[in-house]
């Protein structure tokens, strides 16, 4: 799977209380949740954001609650993959879980600036700069983990290997 | 080579004898946990399954908790998705308004959380567990609907840090100001991917509401789970309360740990961790002047009898700063039932704060309690991230209930002894 966007960029530690704030999980709606996605860190992110569009994040992206609201918020908003140097534990695993497309690459982070434009292939883990022309190598995932994203998340998968 | 009590625990649940960090595992666990906020869309995920029912109808706990009783319709309709599935699958742990607590003070109560099991929770906070020699670790909606399905959860096995806390503690100093400091110290990254193991005499003489309160912020350091081994203090408390067998597992002397940290905790004085991560932390002597508008005591940090106590103790014989409104939210209703019966809550309300049922309701900016723009609140609570509770020009400072008490008193955030000579 290739995907190309342009980039919003934040710093290490975005929690998922930013992400999507606590006083909106009264509902689990798309609409709800991409209206109000970023907004205590970026409060017209929902306006600026195009369908496709990649959010770079410093260390320990997805910090905090373990509301899957937050990558569920960033989905539904339109975004296409979030590229971070680090990923909080059940942020990683709620990513994994409902198909929302990370990965880990630290010197991608570095060297990309808000507005780039990124061209990431999830399969083989390659992130390329388009305003620079510099490519980069993200971590793998193990085996396990592919699984359930080429399954389409941990549901699909279940469903497909039995309970 | 010998093992560390988390790569136990996770063997003991699969069919290996032995693992090792980075191994993925799909292990049985003992309890699926989740929220008002994470269930429903759990109960989604889980019908998509196609399965009939639960995994086992007496080890799916579902706790309505964060914005109960409900605050609005939105959040009715969302705690009658819960009670309905509750009923539907005929499960014997869903807590209605009038017997739920706050979901981490309430199981280990109920006796629901026992050393040696696995306990995945649909909230970040599971790892309080950690505190009576269990393995409890937050996960997401999806998991737990595929575990309320399977009764598993797929894990990467962690490589441990190991903590050592010696020396006596201050006065006024408890198991908050171990974790802030420690938080402070390695910072909110400090353990990501990884086990916490806290341990040393410090940690032995901690009473068990102590252990909870350090177990539950091992998250705001990244942590996978923060475990303390199983002792006479833990069987002791579990007398009467565990509703199963259980098991104590012990690192060995010879596990592997990646890092070992040791901690004199006689140095240590009430941390304060400032706005807007968890390891800006400060010794309280050092907060400098800072005005507060708010004083939250409570939460699945600092809402158990001990911490009411410490609270009480504060504010008897003092009253509320004008400018400050002060709320207390006990962790459950035995906790409610034995403050009332200790005359804790005649305390509280003589001094001028505010009593409530069990909720979490400020903790995360739900209800009872928001904070306006520009307002600032001392708590006892375990994050203080921008907008946590309430408008994101608000702050937030985290103390335990000593500091958080004396702050209500003085209307700026104060040291238990400025209050207390
Ligand atoms: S008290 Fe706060 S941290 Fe604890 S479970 Fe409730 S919202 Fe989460």
């Amino acid at each position: 799977m290739k995907l190309k966007g342009k980039v919003f960029k934040y710093g290490d530690n975005v929690d998922t209380d930013v992400i999507i704030p606590a006083r909106y999980l009264t509902s689990s709606s798309p609409e709800v949740l991409a209206a109000h996605c970023m907004e205590d860190i970026d409060a017209d992110f929902a306006e600026k954001v195009e369908a496709g569009d990649i959010i770079v994040g410093g260390k320990n992206f997805g910090s905090g609650s373990s509301r899957e609201h937050a990558p569920l918020a960033i989905k539904y908003a339109g975004v296409a993959c979030v590229v971070a140097e680090s990923f909080a534990r059940i942020f990683y695993r709620n990513s994994i879980n409902i198909g929302l497309p990370i990965l880990e690459c630290p010197e991608a982070v570095e060297a990309t600036e808000a507005g780039d434009t990124l061209e990431v292939d999830i399969d083989q883990g390659i992130v390329k700069n388009l305003r620079t022309g510099e490519s980069y190598q993200a971590e793998a995932f193990p085996p396990f983990m592919q699984e359930i994203i080429k399954d389409g998340g941990l549901i699909e998968h279940i469903k497909k290997v039995g309970v | 080579m010998g093992m560390t009590m988390i790569e136990k625990i996770l063997a003991a649940h699969t069919e290996y004898d032995e693992l090792k960090p980075g191994q993925i595992v799909n292990a049985e666990v003992d309890i699926v946990l989740g929220n008002d906020i994470t269930t429903p869309v759990a109960i989604e995920e889980f019908n998509k399954i196609g399965v009939e029912t639960v995994f086992d109808k007496d080890r799916v706990v579902i706790v309505p908790d964060h914005f109960a009783p409900s605050k609005d319709i939105q959040a009715a309709e969302q705690v009658k998705m819960l009670r309905e599935f509750a009923r539907k699958h005929e499960l014997t742990n869903f807590f209605e308004i009038g017997q739920m607590g706050i979901e981490h003070v309430l199981l280990p109560e109920k006796g629901l959380a026992l050393p040696g099991e696995i306990i995945v929770g649909a909230d970040s906070h599971t790892c309080t567990y950690g505190a009576l020699g269990a393995l409890g670790t937050g996960v997401g909606s999806t998991d737990m609907a595929a575990a309320m399905a399977t009764g598993k959860a797929w894990f990467k096995v962690p490589p441990t840090i190991k903590f050592v806390y010696t020396g006596e503690l201050q006065p006024w100093v408890s198991g908050k100001d171990l974790i802030l400091y420690t938080i402070g110290k390695i910072g909110v990254d400090g353990a990501l991917y990884k086990a916490m193991e806290f341990t040393g005499e410090a940690i032995s003489n901690l009473s068990m509401d102590g252990r909870m309160t350090m177990s539950n912020m091992a998250i705001e350091a990244g942590g996978k789970a923060g475990l303390i081994e199983a002792d006479d203090k833990t069987v002791e408390y579990l007398k009467g309360r565990a509703v199963r067998d259980y098991n104590i597992y012990q690192s060995d002397e010879d596990a592997e740990y990646e890092e070992v940290i040791e901690i004199d905790v006689s140095q240590i004085e009430p941390q304060v961790a400032f706005p807007s991560l968890p390891d800006n932390t400060r010794g309280v002597s050092e907060a400098g002047e800072v005005k507060i508008h708010q004083s939250v005591i409570g939460s699945c940090t600092n809402g158990r009898i001990e911490d009411l106590r410490a609270a009480a103790k504060i504010l008897e014989f003092n009253k509320i700063h004008p400018d400050v409104r002060c709320l207390i939210f006990p962790g459950t209703q035995d906790i409610y039932k034995q403050a009332v019966n200790e005359g804790l809550v005649e305390i509280f309300i003589e001094a001028g704060a505010a009593f409530s049922t069990p909720t979490c309701g400020p903790c995360l900016g739900g209800h009872m309690g928001i904070l306006a723009e520009g307002e600032r609140a001392i708590s006892t609570t375990n994050r203080n991230f921008v907008g946590r509770m309430g408008s994101p020009k608000s702050e937030v400072y985290l103390s335990s209930p000593a500091v958080a008490a004396a702050s209500a008193v003085k209307g700026y955030i104060a040291a238990p002894e400025e209050v207390i000579k």
